[in-house]
């Protein structure tokens, strides 16, 4: 069972497309594409981070999903509050299970949601007044919360509010940290930006608070882990690792973070980075500002965990590289016994994934250790470099489709028949009712963690779980069968 | 005059970051690369040429700079 050739799947690409009419065709045809390993940067082949076409059903969210939902939203001590409408804050709340310790309401804020509540006397006399009560109102209730994000919704550009001074002028009342966020929604063609303004703002209001203060006492084996934001516990089965071989992990970024953690990063000696996309921004100021380098890993699979933990290791003296060989050698029969188990059981699968911004290529080595074989990838807003990054890792012939409509995804699907399809809740009940088996891999279909050794044990639990339900041939009704089957012979 | 970030590789090159575009290429040949004279015109990889403003001294990298699009 291989993927389709090239020649097949450049003709279904063709077909799909010819249902547009002509200028959405041309805009579409520049986005999909099939993948040739040779190709050196994806430019050539594949066009990302455009505008979706009026009309089609995009998959893609908001600059606020990306700086609220995404970067700002995991961190537990502060409150973000959702300035603006009450819907974008109460429809995403919680959703993204970016678990954390603490007490919730107490010292942990996660889960919550606070909101503005904009009614239309805000939006003609402007919404300060409320949101300088609002927070006034939070320091009461909440007095043990370490400060305060205040992420913009789309009226808040739109008349006009000055939250800068807001900020400022609380920030000094209470002497805790009040970051502004611009992440309207309509920014930006997709939550791409939000993570880029999210970033910034770290930058600009957070990072240099402890600019002057070297009261931290580093060690040569501190590391920073950025881009995890423990979904599922992702972060904790990733930190067990590094610290099992010898690091000690400074901040975690954001997943299960605290403010504190953002202000002591640019005292680590290296950060880690593992979302590419959402954080590179940030990896690459602290580079420049603080010396302090990044480098990129990929904890899916025990593949890539055994090459990121060398990569890792390489950074550091022969006491961390002794005790990456170590964390290696604890786990290999443990992975070997869960390779063992459910391989047999997956081997030669099709898979086809459709999501956020580094998915798809981090967990082809995941699937591979499993005999699994990724025959199409997409993302919903990764950039140029993000499929730089990915062809390396993909087949020859796999589909490539950037921010794909639901009826090319449907096409692509019913045509290629993978024996799973990995993509967001918007997506799984369609797949799941023509009767192939889905696995929602934005958070992990409620399951997780799926990072580190431990995370890769549920991962091949799930995909087992998922694939080889009994439930799938039960969809069709057994006179439709009968019917079916009559009229194939 | 894209803003871009120039950077040393692990290999000891130089790469060329423009954020605005996601592009990151190594720089194949800068005029002044000696002691005393640092930047003048970039060629990259890709075959795109930039031009950097010639420094006195080689900066520490990474750094953000502005370039002009040749």
């Amino acid at each position: 069972m291989c993927a389709m050739k090239r020649e097949e799947a450049e003709a279904l690409i063709q077909e799909v497309l010819e249902v547009y009419p002509e200028k959405a065709r041309k805009d579409r045809a520049k986005h999909l594409a099939v993948s040739d390993p040779n190709v050196e940067q994806a430019k050539k082949c594949i066009v990302s981070n455009r505008k979706s076409v009026p009309g089609v059903m995009t998959i893609r969210g908001c600059a606020y999903a990306g700086s609220k939902g995404v970067v700002w939203g995991p961190i537990k001590d502060m409150v973000h509050i959702s300035h603006g409408p009450v819907g974008c804050g109460q429809y995403s709340r919680a959703g993204r299970r970016n678990y954390y310790t603490g007490h919730t309401g107490i010292n942990a804020f996660g889960t919550m949601n606070f909101t503005s509540d904009f009614q239309e006397k805000d939006i003609v006399f402007g919404g300060d007044k409320k949101l300088e009560k609002l927070i006034d109102e939070i320091q009461t209730l909440f007095p043990l919360h370490k400060g305060i994000s205040i992420q913009s919704e789309c009226p808040v550009g739109l008349i006009g509010d000055d939250i800068e001074s807001v900020s400022k002028k609380k920030a000094k009342e209470m002497d805790k940290p009040v970051v502004p966020l611009r992440c309207e929604g309509f920014r930006g063609v997709s939550q791409s930006l939000g993570h880029h303004i999210a970033n910034d703002a770290i930058r600009d209001w957070v990072l240099p608070n402890r600019d002057d203060d070297s009261s931290f006492e580093s060690t040569p084996y501190d590391i920073a882990l950025t881009g995890d934001y423990n979904i599922g516990g992702d972060a904790w089965a990733s930190r067990i690792l590094l610290e099992e071989m010898g690091l000690r992990v400074v901040a975690q970024w954001s997943g299960d973070g605290t403010i504190s953690e953002l202000e002591l990063a640019p005292k680590a000696k290296v950060n880690l980075l593992h979302c590419y996309r959402s954080m590179n921004y940030l990896a690459r100021h602290m580079e420049e500002k603080y010396g302090v380098p990044w480098m990129e890993y990929n904890f899916f699979g025990p593949t890539k965990i055994a090459e990121s933990l060398r990569k890792i290791a390489a950074l550091f003296d022969e006491k961390i590289q002794e005790g990456a060989e170590r964390v290696i050698a604890k786990y290999t029969p443990q992975m070997n016994a869960i390779i063992e188990k459910y391989r047999p059981r997956l081997e030669g699968k099709k898979v086809m994934l459709y999501v956020g911004g580094l998915r798809p290529r981090h967990v082809v080595g995941a699937y591979e250790d499993l005999g699994m074989e990724v025959v199409g990838a997409g993302y919903e807003f990764a950039h140029n470099d993000d499929y730089d990054r990915t062809i390396k890792d993909l087949g020859e012939g796999t589909l490539l489709y950037d921010d794909v409509t639901g009826y090319e995804l449907e096409e692509f699907v019913k045509r290629v028949r993978p024996d799973l399809v990995g993509s967001g809740i918007k997506e799984k009940y369609i797949f799941q009712k023509m009767g192939i088996p889905f696995r929602q891999m934005h958070s992990w279909d409620y399951s997780g963690p799926y990072h580190g050794y431990d995370g890769f044990a549920i991962f091949a639990r799930d995909m087992d779980m998922t694939l080889n339900n009994p439930c799938w041939d039960k969809l069709q009704a057994p006179w439709k069968k009968a019917e079916a089957a009559a009229k194939a012979a | 005059m894209p803003s871009v970030m120039i950077n040393k590789t692990e290999a000891g090159g130089l790469t060329l970051y423009v954020p605005k575009k996601d592009l990151e290429e190594m720089i194949v040949s800068m005029e002044h690369e000696g002691p005393g004279r640092w930047g003048g015109e970039l060629t990259l990889a890709d075959g795109s040429r930039y031009y950097l403003e010639p420094m006195d001294t080689e900066p520490r990298l990474p750094i953000t700079l502005r370039v002009k699009r040749l």
